[in-house]
């Protein structure tokens, strides 16, 4: 007996332990004298195997636990020694000087301008189309090709980061600079499209990193939007069109209304998506001295561009926490955007 | 009374097809044209994009050294030279965080379907949407300072490998759970009647019947994770020769080679971009076909 403890502890009563266990066929029929013992053995074994498998499952998720709040932890740990070396002020100071470690002025209110502006403007871009796409998909495609024209937009999710970034500012920017150059021109007094702190030729502005994010959040926010039309009850279609409606009519008034909440979470995951997106944006957006004034031809950095464009000078201990207290900003403003699409998601399933 | 019977005399409805009005009839017909739309003008980008990055990039890979070689020794304006150091960085990079991605996550999948009823259930359920939330900069920033910036490693592949198994896990994690609740409680419960242990029902039964779609998921995880760029910026500097090493020293990628050779504004450098853009996206189409490959074969088999 290898664990006494397991015998004493068996709760099968030993009629049924007499039973010869439930015998895997592929196990020689035991001796019918010790047959009560060796089940137990096998029985208590099969317990220990149980435990031990539940407690590795269990470490895992722990593992996983641990992880995500170190690293919460370890950004913070990283990050308030230059916080508190900060000479500016870091809500509110443009600068991001990190060149002299004695003297770090560094402030993220243009880091976020740039983000949550291009980010804001791509989802402005994004999600009509996006609903739109998940409208055609499951309610106008021809049945048999749906899939087959999902799988091309869910392709655009398969390219790489850096690739959009390459596209985007060699490819698209100049073809869009034209229409850069007339918003500006004739709606320049509104303050989106006013003159901003970099020259449009190039198109290295806020106005084509946006669209190429629009771009690249399209996909998730088209699949996750077209699972939730796919699910509008049949019975809701159904009726509207035994009252008549036409192909539209049913489209607004049962799959637009079942799928609303379902649209406003892929429209908050997609911004989380946009938010964090780093290499596009580095490639295409250009550096100003120039603090930004909220126009959409502005150039700047974004946090996460701003954080890799510095990352081959990350050595000296405070300048790199300044870049880590940015990245614990990025951090939690996905988290929430992230928590608000979940929260809907969930009310909208309660509901 | 009377009127309300004379009312039941008459047709309730009297024609029965009534020709739908000018106006709604046009408004269908726009909201059929705009979502039409809608869906044509996304694959603008897409063929667009694919169309541009194989006319410019296929010159250079169909060069002769492209496959072979790597940068080494090999000046800007030079049409010379290939990826096959930074092919070699993309591939063993990713393959590195599968290896430590692939068996966590599907633990993890499966505590939280077999086992998952507890609080750590729920905060692990929490934790992997959090996670898959989180921005590749971010989770390169967290292995930059605990791996690096605290526990004093070097910059290395194996640094850029853990950031990618951060980004990695939640779509692990995610598949193998769908994956896990598709496999019908019968066939574990047929499992449990023939007093099969839960542990051993879990690795005969379930696991196998919920095989394919798993590892067509980690393929797709893997195709995921190969065009990151942030990471291998931010945990591995850029090196023109092949480093095998993952231990130690720089590790070119596909993804660094395109941008470092992004500052070399010379017709050389061009191609190369292009050409290495071109063979980072034929190395996730490849790990795309396979995975829908796995997904149609091992089905099959099991039906």
């Amino acid at each position: 007996m290898d664990s006494p403890s397991g015998h004493s502890n068996d709760p099968v009563p030993a009629a049924e332990r007499g039973r010869g266990g439930v015998g895997l066929v592929d196990e020689p029929a035991p001796n019918p004298d010790d047959q009560g013992k060796n089940t137990a053995r096998r029985r208590s074994a099969r317990r220990r195997g149980d435990v031990v498998f539940a407690r590795l499952s269990a470490a895992a998720g722990l593992t996983l636990v641990v992880a995500i709040g170190l690293i919460g932890l370890f950004l913070l740990i990283k990050a308030i020694p230059s916080l508190a070396a900060d000479h500016a002020n870091f809500f509110t100071s443009t600068q991001f000087d990190t060149n002299d470690p004695k003297n770090l002025r560094f402030g993220i209110r243009d880091l976020l301008v740039v983000t949550v502006l291009s980010s804001a403007f791509a989802l402005l871009l994004a999600v009509p189309v996006a609903i739109g796409i998940a409208i055609y998909l499951t309610r106008y495609a021809p049945r048999r090709l749906s899939r087959l024209f999902g799988g091309l937009i869910d392709l655009l999710a398969a390219v790489p980061s850096i690739v959009f970034g390459l596209w985007g500012i060699l490819v698209l920017a100049p073809a869009i600079t034209p229409v850069a150059v007339w918003l500006n021109r004739y709606l320049g007094w509104f303050p989106l499209f006013a003159t901003g702190n970099v020259s449009l030729t190039g198109g290295g502005t806020i106005f084509t990193a946006g669209v190429v994010l629009a771009v690249m959040i399209l996909p998730i926010i088209t699949a996750v939007t077209r699972e939730v039309y796919r699910q509008t009850p049949v019975a809701h279609i159904e009726a509207a069109q035994a009252l008549g409606a036409t192909q539209w009519e049913v489209v607004r008034m049962t799959v637009l209304p079942f799928g609303r909440s379902g649209t406003v979470a892929a429209a908050m995951l997609g911004l989380g998506r946009a938010l964090g997106e780093t290499v596009a944006v580095l490639i295409i957006l250009r550096s100003s001295a120039k603090p930004s004034h909220f126009s959409l031809f502005d150039g700047g950095y974004t946090f996460a561009s701003k954080i890799a464009s510095a990352a081959a000078e990350f050595s000296a201990a405070l300048p790199t926490g300044a870049y880590i207290a940015a990245g614990f900003v990025l951090f939690v403003l996905t988290f929430l955007v992230n928590a608000v699409a979940r929260a809907i998601a969930n009310r909208g399933v309660a509901r | 009374m009377t009127a309300d019977i004379d009312s039941l005399e008459r047709p309730s409805a009297s024609p029965t097809f009534i020709t739908i009005s000018p106006g709604r009839r046009v408004k269908d017909l726009v909201a059929r044209i705009l979502v039409t739309g809608a869906f044509l003008l996304a694959l603008v980008p897409l063929l667009w994009l694919l169309w541009t990055v194989v006319k410019r990039g296929f010159p250079a890979i169909t060069s002769a050294a492209w496959w072979t070689h790597s940068l080494q020794g090999v000046l800007p304006e030079q049409f010379a030279g290939g990826v096959y150091h930074a092919l070699y960085g993309t591939i063993v990079q990713a393959l590195i965080a599968a290896v430590l991605a692939v068996p966590l996550g599907i633990m993890v999948a499966i505590h939280l379907v077999e086992y998952g009823l507890g609080r750590l259930a729920r905060v692990t359920t929490f934790l992997v949407d959090v996670l898959s939330g989180v921005p590749s900069i971010v989770a390169a920033l967290f292995v930059f300072s605990v791996w690096i910036s605290t526990l004093g490693f070097q910059q290395s592949a194996l640094a850029v490998s853990l950031a990618l198994v951060l980004l990695m896990l939640p779509v692990v994690i995610r598949n193998t759970e769908e994956m896990l609740r598709l496999v019908p409680d019968e066939l574990r419960e047929a499992s449990y009647a023939l007093g099969v242990p839960k542990w051993k029902t879990i690795v005969r039964i379930v696991l196998p019947t919920a095989l394919s779609g798993i590892i067509s998921g980690v393929l797709l995880a893997l195709a995921r994770v190969m065009g990151e760029t942030a990471p291998v910026l931010v945990l591995v500097g850029y090196s023109r020769s092949i480093n095998f090493d993952v231990f130690q020293g720089n590790m070119a990628s596909l993804p660094l080679l395109i941008y470092s050779e992004l500052t070399n504004p010379l017709p050389a450098g061009q191609q190369r971009i292009w050409g290495a853009a071109l063979t980072l996206i034929i190395v996730i189409g490849v790990v795309y076909v396979l995975a829908a490959v796995v997904n149609r074969f091992l089905a099959r088999k099991r039906s």
